[in-house]
């Protein structure tokens, strides 16, 4: 059975319905909630402060340090709380996927830990963790170059989409996972994973598909920033 | 950072002499190389040496897969191949090792799972798929990939007595497979992008991406690494050329 109409009506090209909100945690220097589709993810940004052990100080600039975390209730089968090896990976590719667009030469010998939960889970997780993410760092204060822009693309059955929810992850003649990160001006890709199967010329055209999906995170990004300091300029 | 190799590059050259689509030499496969194990394999890639091991046991599958058999894969950096390995439970950068061999494996669906069944829903097996580098000179992606399809190529079934597998007595039945992946590793020096990076140029390089292709050229599984962007004509150009990469890495599997 080919993959015709998608399970929720989307278009192929369709990225869910977004919501984002900067500034959720008060005690935090920065922090953001990003929601895509059914998935929610909730960032937030403690920083600058003093790295111990100071092995792990740089002396010539600030360090990014990343903690994604699923909780226990976000997932049909209880995820048993604490970290995994899942929650590892994603939190070491998120902070490459956010380092690049931030400036840190002004912080040395500090750290900007930035801890990611994800309290729904309808895939899309660690993209809307690092939307989040993204603009925690943003309302932080942290100087960065550009903002991160994520999401998944990839093959369901054979038809190329965007930002697959948990059904069409789990389709039943397999799907093809390709979470992609972009900072949206320079057009450079910080994350970039896979897992499937994709011809290298289906990956190009799904990586055009994700950049264009990319532009409509963009936007509810910067309209959640927007929101958070539009009354500022006017003092 | 270093910026001489990366001068080096611009100027068309690398630190070791290679060409920038060039693998080192030797890539060597011995398997059999720890009697105990259901299947072994060592990976000579130039200086850089890895160990893969396959043991199995029967247990119970996973509720949404009561007909497959499991794999579990790990890897451990150990502080004998690498100056900068530190004992203790893996970090990170272990494991994320683990999950790329792993998704090369499980998403290339290279074990016929199903035939690991051995009655649905109660019994089936388990393969641990266990990687261990001996000498670290880079690129221990590549290596330890190729050593895991060479250690589950030679791996066989060992004996099963009612639900006890006797440890040590091997049958000669071979782990069923359906294809063979092979992963190629990518790195970007400067603008210049490099196959099979040495370690070297590994404590220089900005981006990695590692490939995971199948005999047929299609892609499996892919990881970037690294802190700086790609664009999309890079990548695109990076998987090309571990698809053309890959073909020439497979001819030692034959």
């Amino acid at each position: 059975m080919a993959y015709t109409k998608r399970f929720d009506g989307r278009k192929f090209d369709e990225i869910r319905a977004m919501d984002a909100k900067v500034g959720v945690i008060d005690r935090a220097i920065g922090s953001a909630m990003f929601k895509m589709g059914n998935t929610i993810a909730y960032a937030a940004v403690y920083g600058p402060r003093d790295l111990f052990p100071s092995f792990l100080q740089n002396s010539s600039r600030g360090v990014l340090r990343c903690y994604y975390d699923m909780w226990s209730f976000s997932v049909t089968d209880r995820k048993r709380p604490g970290p995994t090896r899942r929650s590892t990976e994603i939190s070491k590719v998120s902070e490459a996927a956010l380092f690049p667009a931030l400036k840190l030469g002004a912080f040395a010998n500090t750290t900007f830990d930035v801890y990611i939960n994800i309290t729904q889970a309808d895939a899309g997780t660690r993209t809307a963790g690092i939307n989040a993410a993204a603009l925690a760092l943003a309302d932080a204060g942290v100087p960065m170059e550009d903002l991160v822009c994520s999401v998944a693309v990839g093959k369901v059955g054979d038809k190329i989409c965007v930002d697959l929810d948990k059904e069409e992850e789990d389709f039943e003649e397999g799907a093809t996972d390709l979470p992609v990160a972009i900072m949206p001006r320079s057009g450079k890709i910080t994350l970039l994973q896979m897992d499937g199967n994709m011809t290298p010329k289906e990956i190009k055209e799904a990586l055009t598909m994700a950049k264009k999906a990319m532009e409509k995170v963009k936007k509810v990004q910067v309209k959640a920033l927007r929101d958070k300091y539009k009354g500022e300029d006017k003092k | 950072m270093n910026t001489e190799i990366k001068a080096l590059a611009e100027k068309g050259h690398r630190v070791d002499g290679r060409k920038f689509d060039e693998l080192r030499k030797p890539i060597k496969i011995e398997t059999g190389i720890s009697n105990k194990a259901e299947g072994s394999a060592r990976v000579t890639w130039g200086n850089t040496v890895v160990l893969a091991g396959i043991k199995m046991n029967v247990g119970t599958p996973y509720p949404d897969s009561q007909d497959q058999g499991v794999l579990i894969t790990g890897a451990e950096l150990s502080p004998m191949s690498d100056p900068r390995f530190l004992p203790g439970p893996p970090g990170p950068e272990a494991i994320e090792l683990a999950r790329i061999i792993d998704r090369g494996v499980r998403e290339s669906k290279m074990i016929d799972m199903k035939k690991l069944c051995v009655r649905e829903g109660e019994l089936v097996w388990t393969v641990f798929l266990d990687i261990y580098p001996i000498n670290n000179d880079g690129n221990l992606i590549d290596a330890a990939a190729l050593a895991a399809v060479a250690a589950l190529k030679s791996a066989v079934f060992p004996k099963l007595d009612g639900d006890k597998v006797l440890f040590g007595e091997f049958t000669k039945t071979k782990i069923p497979l359906k294809l063979l992946p092979i992963t190629c590793t990518l790195a970007k020096l400067g603008n210049k992008i490099v196959v099979d990076p040495c370690l070297e140029e590994e404590k220089d390089f900005e981006v990695r991406l590692s490939v995971a292709v199948s005999e047929k050229g299609d892609v499996h599984a892919m990881q970037k690494g690294g802190m700086v962007g790609l664009d999309i004509s890079e990548a695109d150009e990076m998987i090309k050329l571990a698809v053309k990469k890959s073909a020439e890495i497979r001819k030692v599997l034959k």
